[in-house]
């Protein structure tokens, strides 16, 4: 009999309320906040199951599945997650978490700070990569969960596996880390200013407190987020999918939309910024540009991944410049080096950097027989 | 017991490696051979470039890494496994000099096994005027992916010249050990070599 693989279904948000005081990596101490989260599967009995999906730049806790009444509003990351998937519901309970600092329902700075009663905007605390790390572990408390049978994630998602791995040793039993890199380039930090700067100087922006304004910088975040998405894509799917074609067939010598890739970016850019919040887009892209976990160990990858008792799991994609092969294999040399087990695929896709969102048949087998081979 | 052990090469290995040491196998296939070593307490990775057969290694759980051996083993540190294998693969590499090297850098030992062409039975297909075909080189000259095909003199002389030490050599025909006139009788030659 053939196995049929689907979606997990009808899915409804959760919300964990944390009075713990957290201080941050920056020094600051937020008393109290609120993570969204979803899960699928069941947790078993000994609670050795659970697998934390992290999610990336713009992803959220809504990783699978679909809301009630709502078919449309697939999860993120739906084509990976459900029985018979790579993350198989059947035998895994996933869980994924709205990150603090996000705009998706977590505590972030369009959530009210207590101490005046508006939005917190530019005054919420920076968040960190390891910050995210440490809320998760609270939400892994409040769930049961000792220990992580694996921690996954693409791209900055693929930077907490890693973290999880290094400061949680004991929780975390398989470290998964797609499309990733032990820290930023030059070149990855000097695109993250330029969206920064499109923010912030928009006139809409207020220092980050548009929302007394009862405005929002769309312009910069629409800026912002077509920048982004021309480096998630590669040159040749590009070429491919757009090459020259013109909407219409004759040029109109203007600043109308006449390339369809232009089409294509500025359709990307409105739908972005019509519902993400652009200080949580800063913090992200700043808890990206600050992810270092080497720098603790005087840059010393190999001695900092030393600290891990997981076994990994990494794997990128051939034409994905943003966070290239080379970078991955920084992670695998100093495993490696150390002796630790690792696994390692550089996939043949075309996608670019989101080539890790797509479900190349390929990729997501490599991803099922690896956790098929994680015991529980 | 294990079809994997049916293999001359892999048997003996088998017996070379003890537990705790670590095992770097290039061209790894399915990880077949690092599992059994894996069973039996040694610590393996390996290396292959093929998709399917990544695949089928992480299916096995084994420790792959998905590379191409004509680059190489950056990224290895020098002296991080106790034995590198290089099994049936040699012939059909293109900087199989350099991988050679490449596995006495990494390695404290090296397993390199190739089929060998100095068998009697390939001679004589030379003597009647054809490019061998047989078991051990299945292919036509027009498909076969060896590019680089040796005799064990060959390889003996290619030892002493780049001062490589060899600390074992076996010949196998028929799955069975040759021990006498390697050169001639054998048609599956491994060697265990060391940096001099």
């Amino acid at each position: 009999m053939t196995r049929t693989n689907h979606s997990v279904g009808q899915v409804s948000p959760q919300r964990a309320h944390f009075d713990t005081p957290i201080k941050l990596r920056s020094g600051a101490v937020l008393p109290a906040y609120e993570l969204v989260y979803e899960t699928y599967g069941r947790l078993n009995a000994a609670k050795s199951n659970a697998i934390l999906v992290c999610h990336a730049l713009s992803g959220h806790h809504h990783v699978a599945g679909h809301y009630a009444g709502d078919p449309d509003s697939l999860g993120w990351w739906d084509n990976i997650v459900g029985p018979g998937r790579p993350l198989d519901t059947e035998k895994f309970f996933v869980v994924g978490v709205n990150n603090l600092g996000g705009c998706h329902g977590s505590t972030g700075p369009s959530s009210p700070n207590p101490a005046t009663g508006k939005p917190w905007g530019a005054d919420f605390p920076m968040v960190a990569v390891v910050d995210w790390v440490h809320t998760q572990a609270r939400l892994a408390d409040l769930l049961g969960i000792d220990s992580w049978a694996a921690v996954i994630g693409g791209s900055l998602g693929g930077m907490q596996a890693l973290r999880w791995a290094v400061t949680y040793p004991q929780r975390v039993r398989n470290a998964i880390v797609i499309a990733s890199s032990p820290r930023l380039s030059a070149e990855n930090i000097a695109f993250n200013e330029v969206a920064r700067q499109a923010i912030l100087t928009d006139p809409d922006f207020h220092g980050g407190h548009y929302y007394e304004h009862n405005v929002k910088p769309v312009r910069g975040l629409r800026l912002a987020r077509m920048l982004g998405h021309i480096t998630y894509l590669s040159g040749d799917q590009m070429a491919e999918r757009f090459g020259r074609k013109l909407r219409n067939d004759s040029l109109s010598f203007g600043y109308d939309v006449e390339f369809e890739v232009e089409s294509y970016l500025r359709y990307q850019g409105d739908k972005f910024a019509s519902y993400f919040d652009a200080n949580t887009y800063l913090l992200m892209t700043k808890a990206l540009d600050y992810f270092d976990p080497a720098r603790e160990r005087a840059g010393d990858l190999a001695a900092t991944l030393a600290l891990a008792k997981a076994r990994f799991l990494v794997v990128s994609f051939t034409t994905d410049w943003r966070f290239s092969p080379a970078r991955s294999r920084e992670i695998v040399n100093a495993l490696l080096k150390n002796g630790q087990d690792v696994a390692y695929a550089n996939v043949d896709y075309p996608a670019g950097h989101d080539s890790f969102l797509m479900d190349d048949p390929h990729y997501h087998a490599l991803v099922k027989a690896y956790l098929g081979r994680v015991t529980l | 017991m294990n079809a994997i052990l049916e293999r001359p090469d892999f048997k003996l290995i088998a017996a070379w490696v003890k537990p705790g040491e670590r095992v770097l196998d290039l061209g790894c296939d399915d990880g077949s051979l690092l599992k059994l070593l894996a069973e039996r307490g040694a610590r393996g990775w390996g290396v292959e470039i093929d998709d399917a057969k990544v695949l089928a290694a992480v299916a096995n759980g084994v420790n792959v890494i998905q590379s191409d051996l004509e680059q190489g083993l950056a990224g290895f540190e020098d002296g991080a496994f106790e034995h590198v294998i290089l099994s049936q693969t040699l012939q059909a590499m293109r900087h199989t000099e350099d991988i050679v090297l490449e596995m006495l850098r990494v390695g404290r030992e090296a397993v390199v096994s190739f089929p060998n062409f100095g068998y009697w039975q390939h001679r004589l297909d030379i003597l009647n005027g054809h490019m061998p075909v047989s078991d051990r080189l299945p292919y036509q000259w027009y498909d076969t992916p060896n590019i680089h095909l040796c005799t064990v003199a060959d390889f003996d002389d290619f030892c002493t010249k780049r001062n490589i030490v060899i600390r074992e050599r076996k010949v196998f025909d028929a799955g069975r050990e040759i021990t006498e006139e390697h050169n001639f009788l054998g048609s599956l030659a491994v060697y265990r070599i060391t940096r001099g």
